[in-house]
């Protein structure tokens, strides 16, 4: 495992991941986001919820648009080969004209390379946007997927793509589906969420495994936890994965979360995300 | 005429698969020779778009009625396109299936079921 050298990079992604939704991951990186002065990057494009707590007054939306084929009817002959040659059935023949189904299109291009008649062309639609503002004193990003539209892949590209200096809490999708992998592939770091539950486990597991691809250092957060010896704890111990932190199940948390509002601006929680800030300095071994 | 119908198995006693993006076999009847041949879906190997690659698939196979449970909105596209009609059926056997259509008991799919998407 490399190290991290704060000193050679210019940015440090650390990516929040948890492998199904709903356990907290967002609470941790929206309060841990304020707890170190880092930037808040949401990529869980298709429920990016960290707004609702940060509330960010947005100064800038950009578009992300990706590429689809155009055909020219008077050009094409209906040979076909294009339809042969998608690999993703966005094309489709009829018999009486070429269909196509952009949403399912990747854009790779190969349909214009394969048409001998120059009648496949390229446009540009929006699948999403990028909004950016400050909350709570630091700086906000989140990626939106339009709905509807089935691939997240560019809009969280689009995000991670052009971060800025410094560091970056960025809240991925939940799950191992390819929109994490994509979202790993910018990390430097990772915090993995869970809470102490044979799910949480089973859910851990898979993240970890995930995250081990990619040779970069990384811990565990354990949300909701009861304090004691849980089956998390254990097995972070037999695979020698280090545990950030913890944050206990109190009612205070969860109403906090349910009216909203960032845990950080308590006294009481604030302490618990410094603590965890510091953890993370630790196991990531940035300090 | 051809008649094709999403199966689960590869006869005409097997059952009809209401699933047509993601179904076994296509069973196919013509029905001037009462020859039957079954092919598997191209769809159930496909990453994305089941549902087109199926009714490219049978529209390629000349077939000019497809039976099934749903179509998806991609799928009900392409096949309304290219001219050919799709009637819903429940689970039954194939048999029956062709039975029914012989008897005009079955209706005609007007609009497209729930979208299926794979994951990715
Ligand atoms: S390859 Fe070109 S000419 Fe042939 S069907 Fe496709 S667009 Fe038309
Ligand atoms: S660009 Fe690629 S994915 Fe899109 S329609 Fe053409 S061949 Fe298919």
């Amino acid at each position: 495992m490399e190290d991290i050298d704060l000193e050679e990079e210019d940015n440090l992604n650390i990516a929040v991941l948890s492998g199904k939704g709903g356990t907290g991951k967002t609470t941790i990186s929206t309060n841990l986001a304020l707890a170190l002065g880092a930037k808040y990057i949401d990529c869980d494009v298709e429920e990016p919820n960290g707004f609702l707590f940060l509330k960010p007054n947005i100064v800038n939306t950009e578009e992300v648009m990706v590429e689809y084929p155009v055909i020219d009817e008077d050009k094409c002959t209906d040979c076909g080969v294009c339809v042969d040659v998608c690999q993703f059935n966005a094309l489709a023949s009829a018999g009486n004209g070429i269909l196509l189904f952009e949403k399912l299109c990747h854009g790779c291009g190969a349909c214009e390379i394969v048409c001998k008649y120059g009648a496949l062309g390229y446009g540009k639609r929006e699948v999403g946007r990028i909004e950016k503002g400050m909350g709570h004193g630091i700086n906000c990003s989140r990626g939106i997927l339009n709905i509807g539209e089935p691939m997240a892949v560019p809009v969280i590209r689009s995000i991670l793509r052009n971060l800025d200096d410094g560091l970056n809490i960025i809240d991925c999708p939940p799950g191992t589906s390819c929109n994490v992998v994509t979202s790993l592939r910018y990390a430097d770091g990772a915090i993995l969420v869970t809470e102490p539950t044979k799910f949480g486990l089973h859910d851990l597991e898979r993240a970890v495994e995930l995250v081990d691809m990619f040779s970069i250092p990384f811990g565990v957060i354990i949300n909701k936890d009861d304090g004691r010896e849980n089956i998390v704890k254990s097995y972070c111990k037999d695979r020698q994965i280090e545990i950030i932190g913890t944050v206990p199940y109190s009612d205070s948390i969860a109403l906090a979360y349910s009216k909203g509002e960032m845990l950080y601006a308590t006294q009481d929680n604030r302490a618990l995300f410094d603590h965890l800030a510091m953890g993370l300095g630790e196991v990531l071994e940035w300090t | 005429m051809k008649i094709a119908i999403s199966a689960t198995g590869q006869t005409v006693d097997s059952m009809l698969d209401k699933r047509f993006g993601r179904c076994q076999y296509f069973v196919i009847q013509d029905t001037e020779t009462g020859e039957v041949e079954t092919v598997e879906n191209k769809g159930l190997t496909s990453e994305g778009g089941a549902g087109i690659a199926a009714s490219q698939q049978l529209i390629d196979e000349g077939v000019e009625v497809i039976i099934t449970g749903n179509l998806g909105p991609n799928a009900f596209e392409l096949i309304e396109k290219s001219g050919i009609k799709a009637y819903k059926c429940h689970e039954m056997v194939i048999r029956d299936v062709l039975e029914k259509y012989g008897s005009g008991e079955l209706l005609e799919i007007e609009e497209s079921g729930p979208a299926h998407h794979g994951g990715h």
